[in-house]
């Protein structure tokens, strides 16, 4: 395994391995000096052609608690029309010796053509790209639900757990990436938005599919995981408006105390409060969201080690 | 001045007659079993000759795109695989909208002379969509434009598109409709599906095509004139045409030879080779696809060549130009998916490169029959040789979805306006032009 570009290419072994690699860093996150030496010496790049700040931090934290160098390249909306390509960019890095390169990109697939390229030799980790895969998103959500749901030290994989993916399925790479790690793993996976967002081609991708949130949530889904609505889809006809968006596919109050007090609330996170999700359940006991970017870190150091540490001294 | 004369012995034509074919100057002199006379004479045992081969879709990016392609390398290409004429689409720097364009368009062409380079003209200014293009003067020009097209875009406004069709029927021009509504389609990257939610490219779905042809057929009905549908590629399409076809209405339709043969799962990894407009399609797709071309609903298989430079191929998918190269591989992939599968026979595949196209395009020296009197337009096809793809074609470019794959079938001798082309597989230098 050279690359993450996509939990689709991860077999419930590779998984698992992650998983538990990302228990052990946890343990290192817990302890007042929160440094390991394994990427001493070793260069990686954040390669951010989107606007993140999160997800670009946790993984410059993670690389720099295994000890590695970090750089950080920005170039927002950068396009062979409009400036340096990126296959420029990444021979520019590779010239420099870089040996992973953390990717986020508005294109779908640009991490895949980059790892399929002759442009450069480095490790490539898809830090999410365009409506496609985030696969160490998906890894940090199903360690929190794990940890939440089986406790802190559990190994095995989500089998009997049952999770609801509500929102705009078709824009979300977070859901993409949750849907392929969540079925490898063994839970089941159940999806839910508007036929819009939530196109017929998706029953196959999952265990269910509804179109109307409050029947799906009376089918004792353990976890309810809420996306992301961007103002923007109103403007493109999606939806009609964010009222009844909000009301129809919004996680109130009223839906949230409806909820099994058991059932874990997720969202991968920017929020938008009182559209997809009210205050009441993103900050109630039962909301796993502050866990879910703590051990962003934690997952993300355990990619970082596996693709740079293990994979590479094994050669 | 004596004609050079050449016999072409034991060549069989597209109905299975084994006969010799003698040419004269420009003309077919005779053919028949006698062994005449001749300066050179080739044993053509095993060859098939059909009247040379006629793309209606062509991109030869020659005014302002010289870096993908010339007029010069595009007609080599051609040339290369069987083709005696070409027609050049009209989305040129500047636009082929005037007659001055396509008057040097053509001129390019006969000064390259391998193939009749045929533009096509816009249909719209600019291929703006909104006011018509010079279509009478490009018709009454030099360059006698028959065929227009927005090729690339479509003429999405139905008044526009109206009268476009009304326009043409003056000079018994036809539209050549590239079917894609806009707003069904807006950043389309792949063929909508299973696959495109997969991979989290735009769907670019059927109904765009289907619900352009729909509506295009009905308009030609209702104002009696002549459509031609561009690059087909759906089942749907093909019952709209086919419905269309029988109601009497005078729609003729295309499909590319990468239609009839790749599907969308080459997208897969993201290699950007494998962007075209309008998308690889299903398999499903292509079965009927071919079916249609087999049943007559489909009339004529065009290239849709278009050559791209390196830089917009060696990038990521969103930013990666649409389109592939086809003149050199098009009769092969026409054999392996017609041929090969008893779909067709040789007859037919002589309508659908050659007679049909001419037609379209009314063409008087083009699409004629192998026989005496006719121009000495002709391809001698070896269906029993295999070849693999390679990047050293005669077009200058290289984004080539066969590269590397082991093709059946290849052209041996093209004779454009009587002279060799392609002679025994090698492309030879004709012409006036000047190479740099």
């Amino acid at each position: 395994m050279k690359h993450l570009l996509s939990t689709g290419d991860l077999d419930l072994a590779n998984s698992l391995e992650l998983l538990n690699l990302s228990v052990e860093m946890q343990g290192v996150n817990s302890r007042d000096v929160k440094k390991l030496p394994s990427l001493t010496g070793r260069t990686v790049a954040n390669l951010f052609f989107e606007d993140s700040t999160r997800t670009r931090f946790s993984f410059e934290i993670a690389a720099k608690r295994l000890s590695a160098d970090v750089v950080n390249f920005t170039a927002k909306g950068s396009s062979v029309s409009k400036g340096e390509s990126l296959k420029d960019t990444v021979l520019t890095l590779e010239a420099m010796g870089i040996e992973a390169l953390i990717v986020r990109h508005h294109h779908s697939g640009a991490a895949n053509t980059i790892a399929n390229s002759y442009w450069s030799n480095a490790t490539v980790i898809n830090a999410g790209d365009g409506t496609h895969q985030h696969p160490t998103q998906a890894l940090t959500d199903a360690l929190t639900i794990r940890q939440a749901l089986k406790g802190k030290e559990d190994s095995g994989d989500l089998s009997g757990i049952k999770v609801l993916i509500v929102g705009d399925i078709l824009h979300s790479r977070v859901a993409r990436s949750n849907i392929d790690l969540l079925k490898t793993l063994g839970a089941y996976v159940g999806l839910a938005g508007p036929s819009t967002l939530l196109p017929s081609e998706a029953s196959s991708l999952a265990d269910a599919v509804y179109h109307n949130l409050d029947e799906a949530l009376l089918d004792g889904f353990d976890v309810v995981m809420m996306l992301r609505m961007q103002m923007e889809r109103m403007n493109s006809v999606f939806v009609p408006n964010a009222n009844e968006y909000s009301t129809l596919w919004g996680l109130s109050s009223e839906r949230f105390s409806n909820l099994k007090s058991s059932t874990l609330i997720m969202h991968p996170g920017p929020m938008n409060r009182g559209l997809e999700i009210s205050s009441e359940a993103a900050d109630s006991s039962q909301s796993a969201i502050v866990d879910q970017v703590r051990n962003g870190v934690s997952v993300r150091m355990a990619v970082l080690y596996k693709l740079l540490a293990q994979e590479s001294s094994a050669k | 001045m004596t004609n050079k004369t050449t016999l072409f012995k034991n060549v069989s034509l597209s109905d299975g007659t084994v006969t010799n074919i003698l040419v004269s100057g420009q003309v077919i002199e005779y053919v028949g079993k006698e062994t005449k006379d001749s300066v050179e004479e080739f044993d053509c045992s095993g060859l098939i000759a059909m009247s040379g081969f006629v793309d209606l879709h062509t991109h030869l990016r020659e005014p302002g795109f010289e870096q993908s392609e010339t007029i010069l390398t595009g007609s080599k290409a051609a040339a290369k695989g069987g083709f005696t004429c070409v027609h050049p689409m009209a989305n040129t720097n500047p636009v082929a909208d005037n007659s001055a364009v396509v008057e040097q368009v053509y001129a390019l062409g006969e000064a390259a002379g391998y193939v009749q380079v045929q533009p096509i003209g816009a249909v719209t200014a600019n291929l703006g969509g909104k006011n018509l293009a010079d279509l009478g003067k490009m018709n009454a020009s030099a360059a006698n434009v028959t065929v227009f097209s927005d090729d690339g875009k479509c003429v999405s406004d139905s008044l526009v598109m109206r009268r476009a069709l009304e326009y043409v029927k003056a000079f018994d021009g036809v539209i050549a409709q590239h079917a894609q509504d806009p707003l069904l389609t807006v950043n389309a990257q792949m063929n909508e599906s299973a696959l495109s939610l997969k991979l989290g490219l735009t769907g670019w779905p059927s109904v765009a095509e289907e619900a352009i042809i729909a509506r295009d057929v009905l308009l030609t009905h209702e104002v009696g004139s002549r459509l031609h549908v561009c690059h087909v590629s759906t089942k749907g399409s093909v019952d709209v045409i086919r419905w269309a076809k029988s109601r009497g209405i005078n729609v003729t339709a295309e499909v590319t030879p990468h239609h009839l043969i790749l599907t969308e799962d080459l997208v897969s990894e993201y290699n950007p080779v494998f962007k075209v407009n309008p998308p690889l399609r299903t398999s499903e797709d292509v079965q009927a696809l071919r079916q249609a071309v087999a049943d007559g609903t489909i009339d004529i298989i065009a290239t849709d060549h278009a050559p791209h430079t390196p830089d917009s191929k060696d990038c990521e998918w969103g930013e990666a130009a649409f389109g592939m190269i086809g003149l050199e591989s098009a009769a092969a992939i026409a054999k392996t998916t017609l041929i090969d599968t008893g779909l067709i026979d040789w007859k037919r595949f002589e309508e659908l490169l050659a007679i049909n196209p001419a037609k379209i395009s009314k063409l008087a020296d083009q699409g004629q029959p192998i026989e005496a009197g006719s121009p000495a337009n002709i391809l001698f096809f070896d269906p029993s040789t295999s070849y693999q793809v390679d990047s050293h074609g005669e077009s200058k470019s290289t984004n080539n979805p066969y590269l590397g794959m082991r093709l059946s079938g290849s052209v041996v001798h093209t004779i454009y306006k009587g002279t060799f082309t392609v002679k025994n597989s090698m492309i030879q230098e004709i012409g006036t032009h000047n190479d740099i």
